[in-house]
């Protein structure tokens, strides 16, 4: 199990132009990978361009209590890059400013970054239409000071959305380690006690499947139901939506591909499961992705992998809409990830 | 030259049987996918079935296929290894009664 970060372990694969290489050089024993581009220039849909912004997805820091094995952040304890008081200000400058209809706030653990209470505060003042935390589970239980997240976040009316891998514990603590189930069961009885998830409650409470391992998931629909049944009848919690996503070749997924020698076929499984429709709802088309240092990109993968948006303004403090729409989106291989089967992002299936 | 019988690249020319006899490739991928649909029972336990016959019927295709398939559905590897204990009891049973016939052939041709 991983304890700690590639940059704490100062693995090649910390540095994201080695990534990018990897995945754009990639040398195979079984036949070539079509490029992305070539992809999807063949269905006319090349360049990638984006259109209105709807959702401002937030990293608020790559820091976190846990060191998920899949990790594309590379997140965990020892990354100490956290989202300062001024930046968030940009931020929140900019979503009063936009026609966004959703802010996203993710990390890491983005309810480990100091100002994260002052700023769901100040961001929910502003009148969003969905206003959705990431929220790893275990951080409710992770320390007495998070012990209230629910009421707070109940407090907020803020969308939960929470990664779970399985609903059995060896699964789960493979992936995410050892006692995550336990402190996720118990985050989601909390959140359960305070009105969450419950069928007809407005506080919503949805859930991220991601496959623990080099395979794709399966159907989102399928999976709902027996991660609910599941659920239920082992642990009486219920909860509104389960997404699917495909895990990107990023990162410690990348590290994990490449350790296993599952990288060359699961490139191929993403290009066999290429799917044009998919990519017209791509999340990159109508999202954009700040970062920890105020940074603009495409969308969280692009910025783990330091490809900055296609634009003159790329900071948020010189957020400029007319620059930014109708951008080209910056793509590469990895892209193949959100297109597979009915096609993922970081907000699950998407066609 | 190909070394072994079997080459995983294969499974994915399964359908290219098809090319030799179009109209009976087509009406068995039509059964089979129909087969495999949700119906009195879920898609996940016909999974498991198809799990536990693969291995009775030792098809390597069959085996990788289904144990991907598994792991797409959320199925764990302990309900995976019941499966096919339910496929090794059933074919370990099916070879002992047969040992019926053996008793009855011995105990009729033997004084
Ligand atoms: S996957 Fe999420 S919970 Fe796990 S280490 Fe990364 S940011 Fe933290
Ligand atoms: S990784 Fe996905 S969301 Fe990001 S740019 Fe590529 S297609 Fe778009």
């Amino acid at each position: 199990m991983t304890t700690k970060s590639l940059h704490k372990r100062e693995s090649d694969l910390a540095n994201s132009n080695k990534q990018l290489k990897i995945l754009s050089n990639g040398i195979f024993q079984n036949g070539d990978l079509p490029t992305f581009k070539e992809k999807i220039s063949k269905s006319g849909q090349f360049p990638l361009k984006a259109k209105k912004l709807e959702i401002l997805q937030i990293n608020v820091g790559y820091m976190c209590n846990q060191v998920c094995e899949h990790c594309h952040v590379d997140a965990g304890p020892d990354r100490k890059e956290i989202m300062t008081k001024e930046t968030m200000l940009q931020c929140l400058e900019v979503i009063k400013s936009t026609g966004a209809h959703t802010l996203d706030l993710t990390g890491g653990a983005p309810e480990m970054n100091p100002n994260f209470r002052w700023f769901v505060d100040e961001a929910s003042k502003v009148g969003i239409k969905d206003f959705i935390v990431r929220s790893n589970l275990t951080i409710i239980r992770a320390n007495k000071k998070y012990h209230d997240l629910p009421e707070f976040f109940k407090k907020h009316n803020v969308h939960v959305v929470s990664s779970m891998p399985h609903w059995t514990r060896g699964k789960t603590d493979k992936q995410r380690g050892n006692g995550v189930f336990d402190a996720s069961i118990k985050a989601l009885q909390d959140l359960n006690n305070t009105g969450y998830g419950m069928p007809n409650s407005s506080l919503r409470l949805d859930l991220v499947y991601n496959p623990s391992g080099a395979f794709l998931p399966g159907n989102q629909v399928d999976m709902e139901k027996d991660f609910k049944k599941a659920l239920k009848e082992d642990f009486s919690i219920q909860f509104h939506n389960l997404f699917t996503i495909t895990n990107l070749p990023i990162a410690r997924f990348l590290d994990y591909l490449i350790a296993s020698e599952n990288y060359e076929d699961y490139m191929h499984a993403l290009v066999e499961a290429y799917n044009p429709l998919a990519v017209s709802n791509v999340m990159c088309t109508n999202t954009l992705s700040v970062s920890w240092d105020g940074y603009l990109y495409d969308c969280d993968f692009n910025q783990m992998l330091g490809l900055p948006v296609n634009s003159k303004s790329k900071h948020i403090s010189d957020y400029n809409e007319n620059l930014l729409e109708g951008r080209n989106i910056e793509i590469s291989q990895h892209c193949y990830g959100c297109t597979a089967g009915a096609g993922s992002s970081c907000q699950g299936v998407v066609a | 030259m190909q070394k072994t019988y079997y080459d995983p690249a294969d499974l994915k020319k399964f359908g290219k049987i098809s090319d030799w006899n179009q109209e009976l490739g087509d009406k068995f991928f039509d059964y089979y996918s129909r087969v495999f649909e949700e119906g009195t029972l879920s898609a996940r336990e016909k999974s498991l079935i198809a799990l536990a016959v693969a291995h009775t019927e030792q098809c390597p295709y069959c085996i990788d296929a289904y144990t991907q398939d598994g792991l797409q559905r959320g199925i764990t590897k302990e309900e995976m290894m019941e499966a096919l204990h339910v496929g090794a009891a059933i074919k370990g049973g099916a070879t002992l009664v047969h040992g019926v016939q053996m008793m009855n052939k011995v105990n009729k041709l033997e004084m």
